[in-house]
């Protein structure tokens, strides 16, 4: 057997074929070679808000996630919060190229200049009212027990939401969904796996992690209502509603914190969807600043 | 702090898709066997490189001294009657 140079080598078994890559290995187009065609029946202007959402959903998280890169507890974590943030951003440029080709793309497509792709323009140069995302994302972080509780927490539900999501109307959005339904599964996985230990750990760990799961559960008010688009959509075999994961999402969370020996907190009472219609709080302007300044003073940059 | 002292090292092993046998990829700390097998799936797969991983407590693996290099390996140079070399191997035999 040939010697090989380094032991990454030896594992290397890239051969010359793409076919492990689910969407080719050319970074410039995400959507390249897709058939973006709306299904029969579908507003596309509906179809691209609801892009919208699950885009935005996992543009902000990946936003909240990254601000924990160089302050994370442990190098492992680091690089496993990065790899985690990177998922969304992928899962984002596909929702928002999405959406880019349904033709929702307002104002920002003006602001961002030609050279600028969709999923670019929508992703920086959007306003804060335009934004679809939910509060349960856009909220600060806290510590790191109170990340991985709303990890968790947002993990669970978008899983539940791509689990169905498989079988949209839209060959686009069921095969986003059936890619990031592994990358979820990590993810609720790997949230889990911290809340257990710490909730199940010291006495200051458990005081930390009772105090995240405190503060996150009120973030799930609005999680389970769907706005009128989300229910048109549904209608149509394209969107998942969001009211039929309710039960999932409680299963999973109460058996997780119970065996973290947590309290359970109480439930929020369901409240209008807040976020996904357009309303937002200070939280989403300070991501957005963050996020956006650089593109916006420097459109057409390269580098 | 004393995160450090309490997460244990553990060595990494990744077999490829292609391979038969586990490949020492590197180290890392985790606080328990479990993180520590999802910690390297995070850490040494990130570029697809492997299907499987082993992890296992530095402490757990006994080494030999490099510096009984001599006694230890040494006599195994000059004894060639240790080698098969007399007979043919089939070319369709994979894997000797």
């Amino acid at each position: 057997m040939a010697h090989q140079a380094t032991d990454g080598q030896a594992l290397d078994d890239t051969d010359g074929s793409a076919g492990h890559w689910a969407f080719g290995t050319g970074f410039d187009e995400p959507l390249a070679g897709v058939d973006t065609t709306v299904p029969d029946g579908i507003d596309p202007a509906d179809l691209g808000e609801y892009c919208l959402m699950l885009g935005d959903d996992a543009l902000l998280l990946a936003q909240r996630l990254i601000q924990w890169i160089t302050a994370c507890p442990e190098l492992e974590e680091e690089i496993a919060v990065a790899n985690m943030a990177l998922d969304l951003l992928g899962q984002a440029r596909l929702l928002l190229a999405r959406a880019g080709a349904a033709g929702v793309l307002g104002r920002s497509r003006q602001q961002a200049g030609g050279s600028i792709p969709d999923e670019d323009a929508l992703a920086y140069f959007r306003d804060a009212d335009e934004f679809r995302s939910t509060g349960l994302v856009e909220a600060p972080n806290g510590d790191f027990a109170q990340t991985m509780v709303r990890l968790l927490a947002a993990a669970t539900v978008r899983l539940a939401v791509f689990a169905r999501l498989r079988r949209s109307r839209d060959p686009v959005l069921a095969a986003i969904a059936a890619k990031g339904v592994n990358e979820l599964a990590y993810h609720r996985d790997h949230a889990a796996r911290w809340v257990l230990r710490l909730g199940d750990g010291t006495a200051e760990s458990r005081r930390r992690a009772q105090a995240g799961a405190d503060a996150v559960w009120p973030l799930l008010a609005d999680i389970f209502t769907p706005a009128d688009l989300e229910e048109r959509l549904t209608a149509a075999g394209v969107a998942v509603d969001p009211a039929g994961v309710r039960e999932e999402v409680t299963a999973v969370l109460t058996q997780v914190l119970d065996q973290a020996t947590l309290r359970l907190p109480a439930w929020p009472g369901e409240a209008p969807p807040r976020g996904r219609t357009g309303g937002y709080g200070p939280e989403r302007a300070e991501l957005l600043g963050t996020l956006q300044g650089l593109a916006r003073r420097h459109p057409e940059a390269a580098w | 702090m004393t995160a450090r002292q309490d997460w244990p090292l553990y060595e990494v092993f990744v077999r490829g898709k292609r391979g038969l046998n586990h490949v020492h990829v590197g180290s890392l700390h985790a606080p328990d066997a479990e993180m520590a097998v999802h910690a390297a799936r995070d850490l040494y797969t990130r570029r697809n490189e492997g299907v499987s991983i082993w992890v296992v407590k530095a402490a757990g693996i006994t080494a030999s001294d490099p510096a009984e290099k001599g006694p230890m390996f040494a006599p195994n140079t000059d004894k060639v009657y240790r080698h098969p070399t007399f007979y043919q191997i089939p070319g369709d035999v994979p894997h000797m």
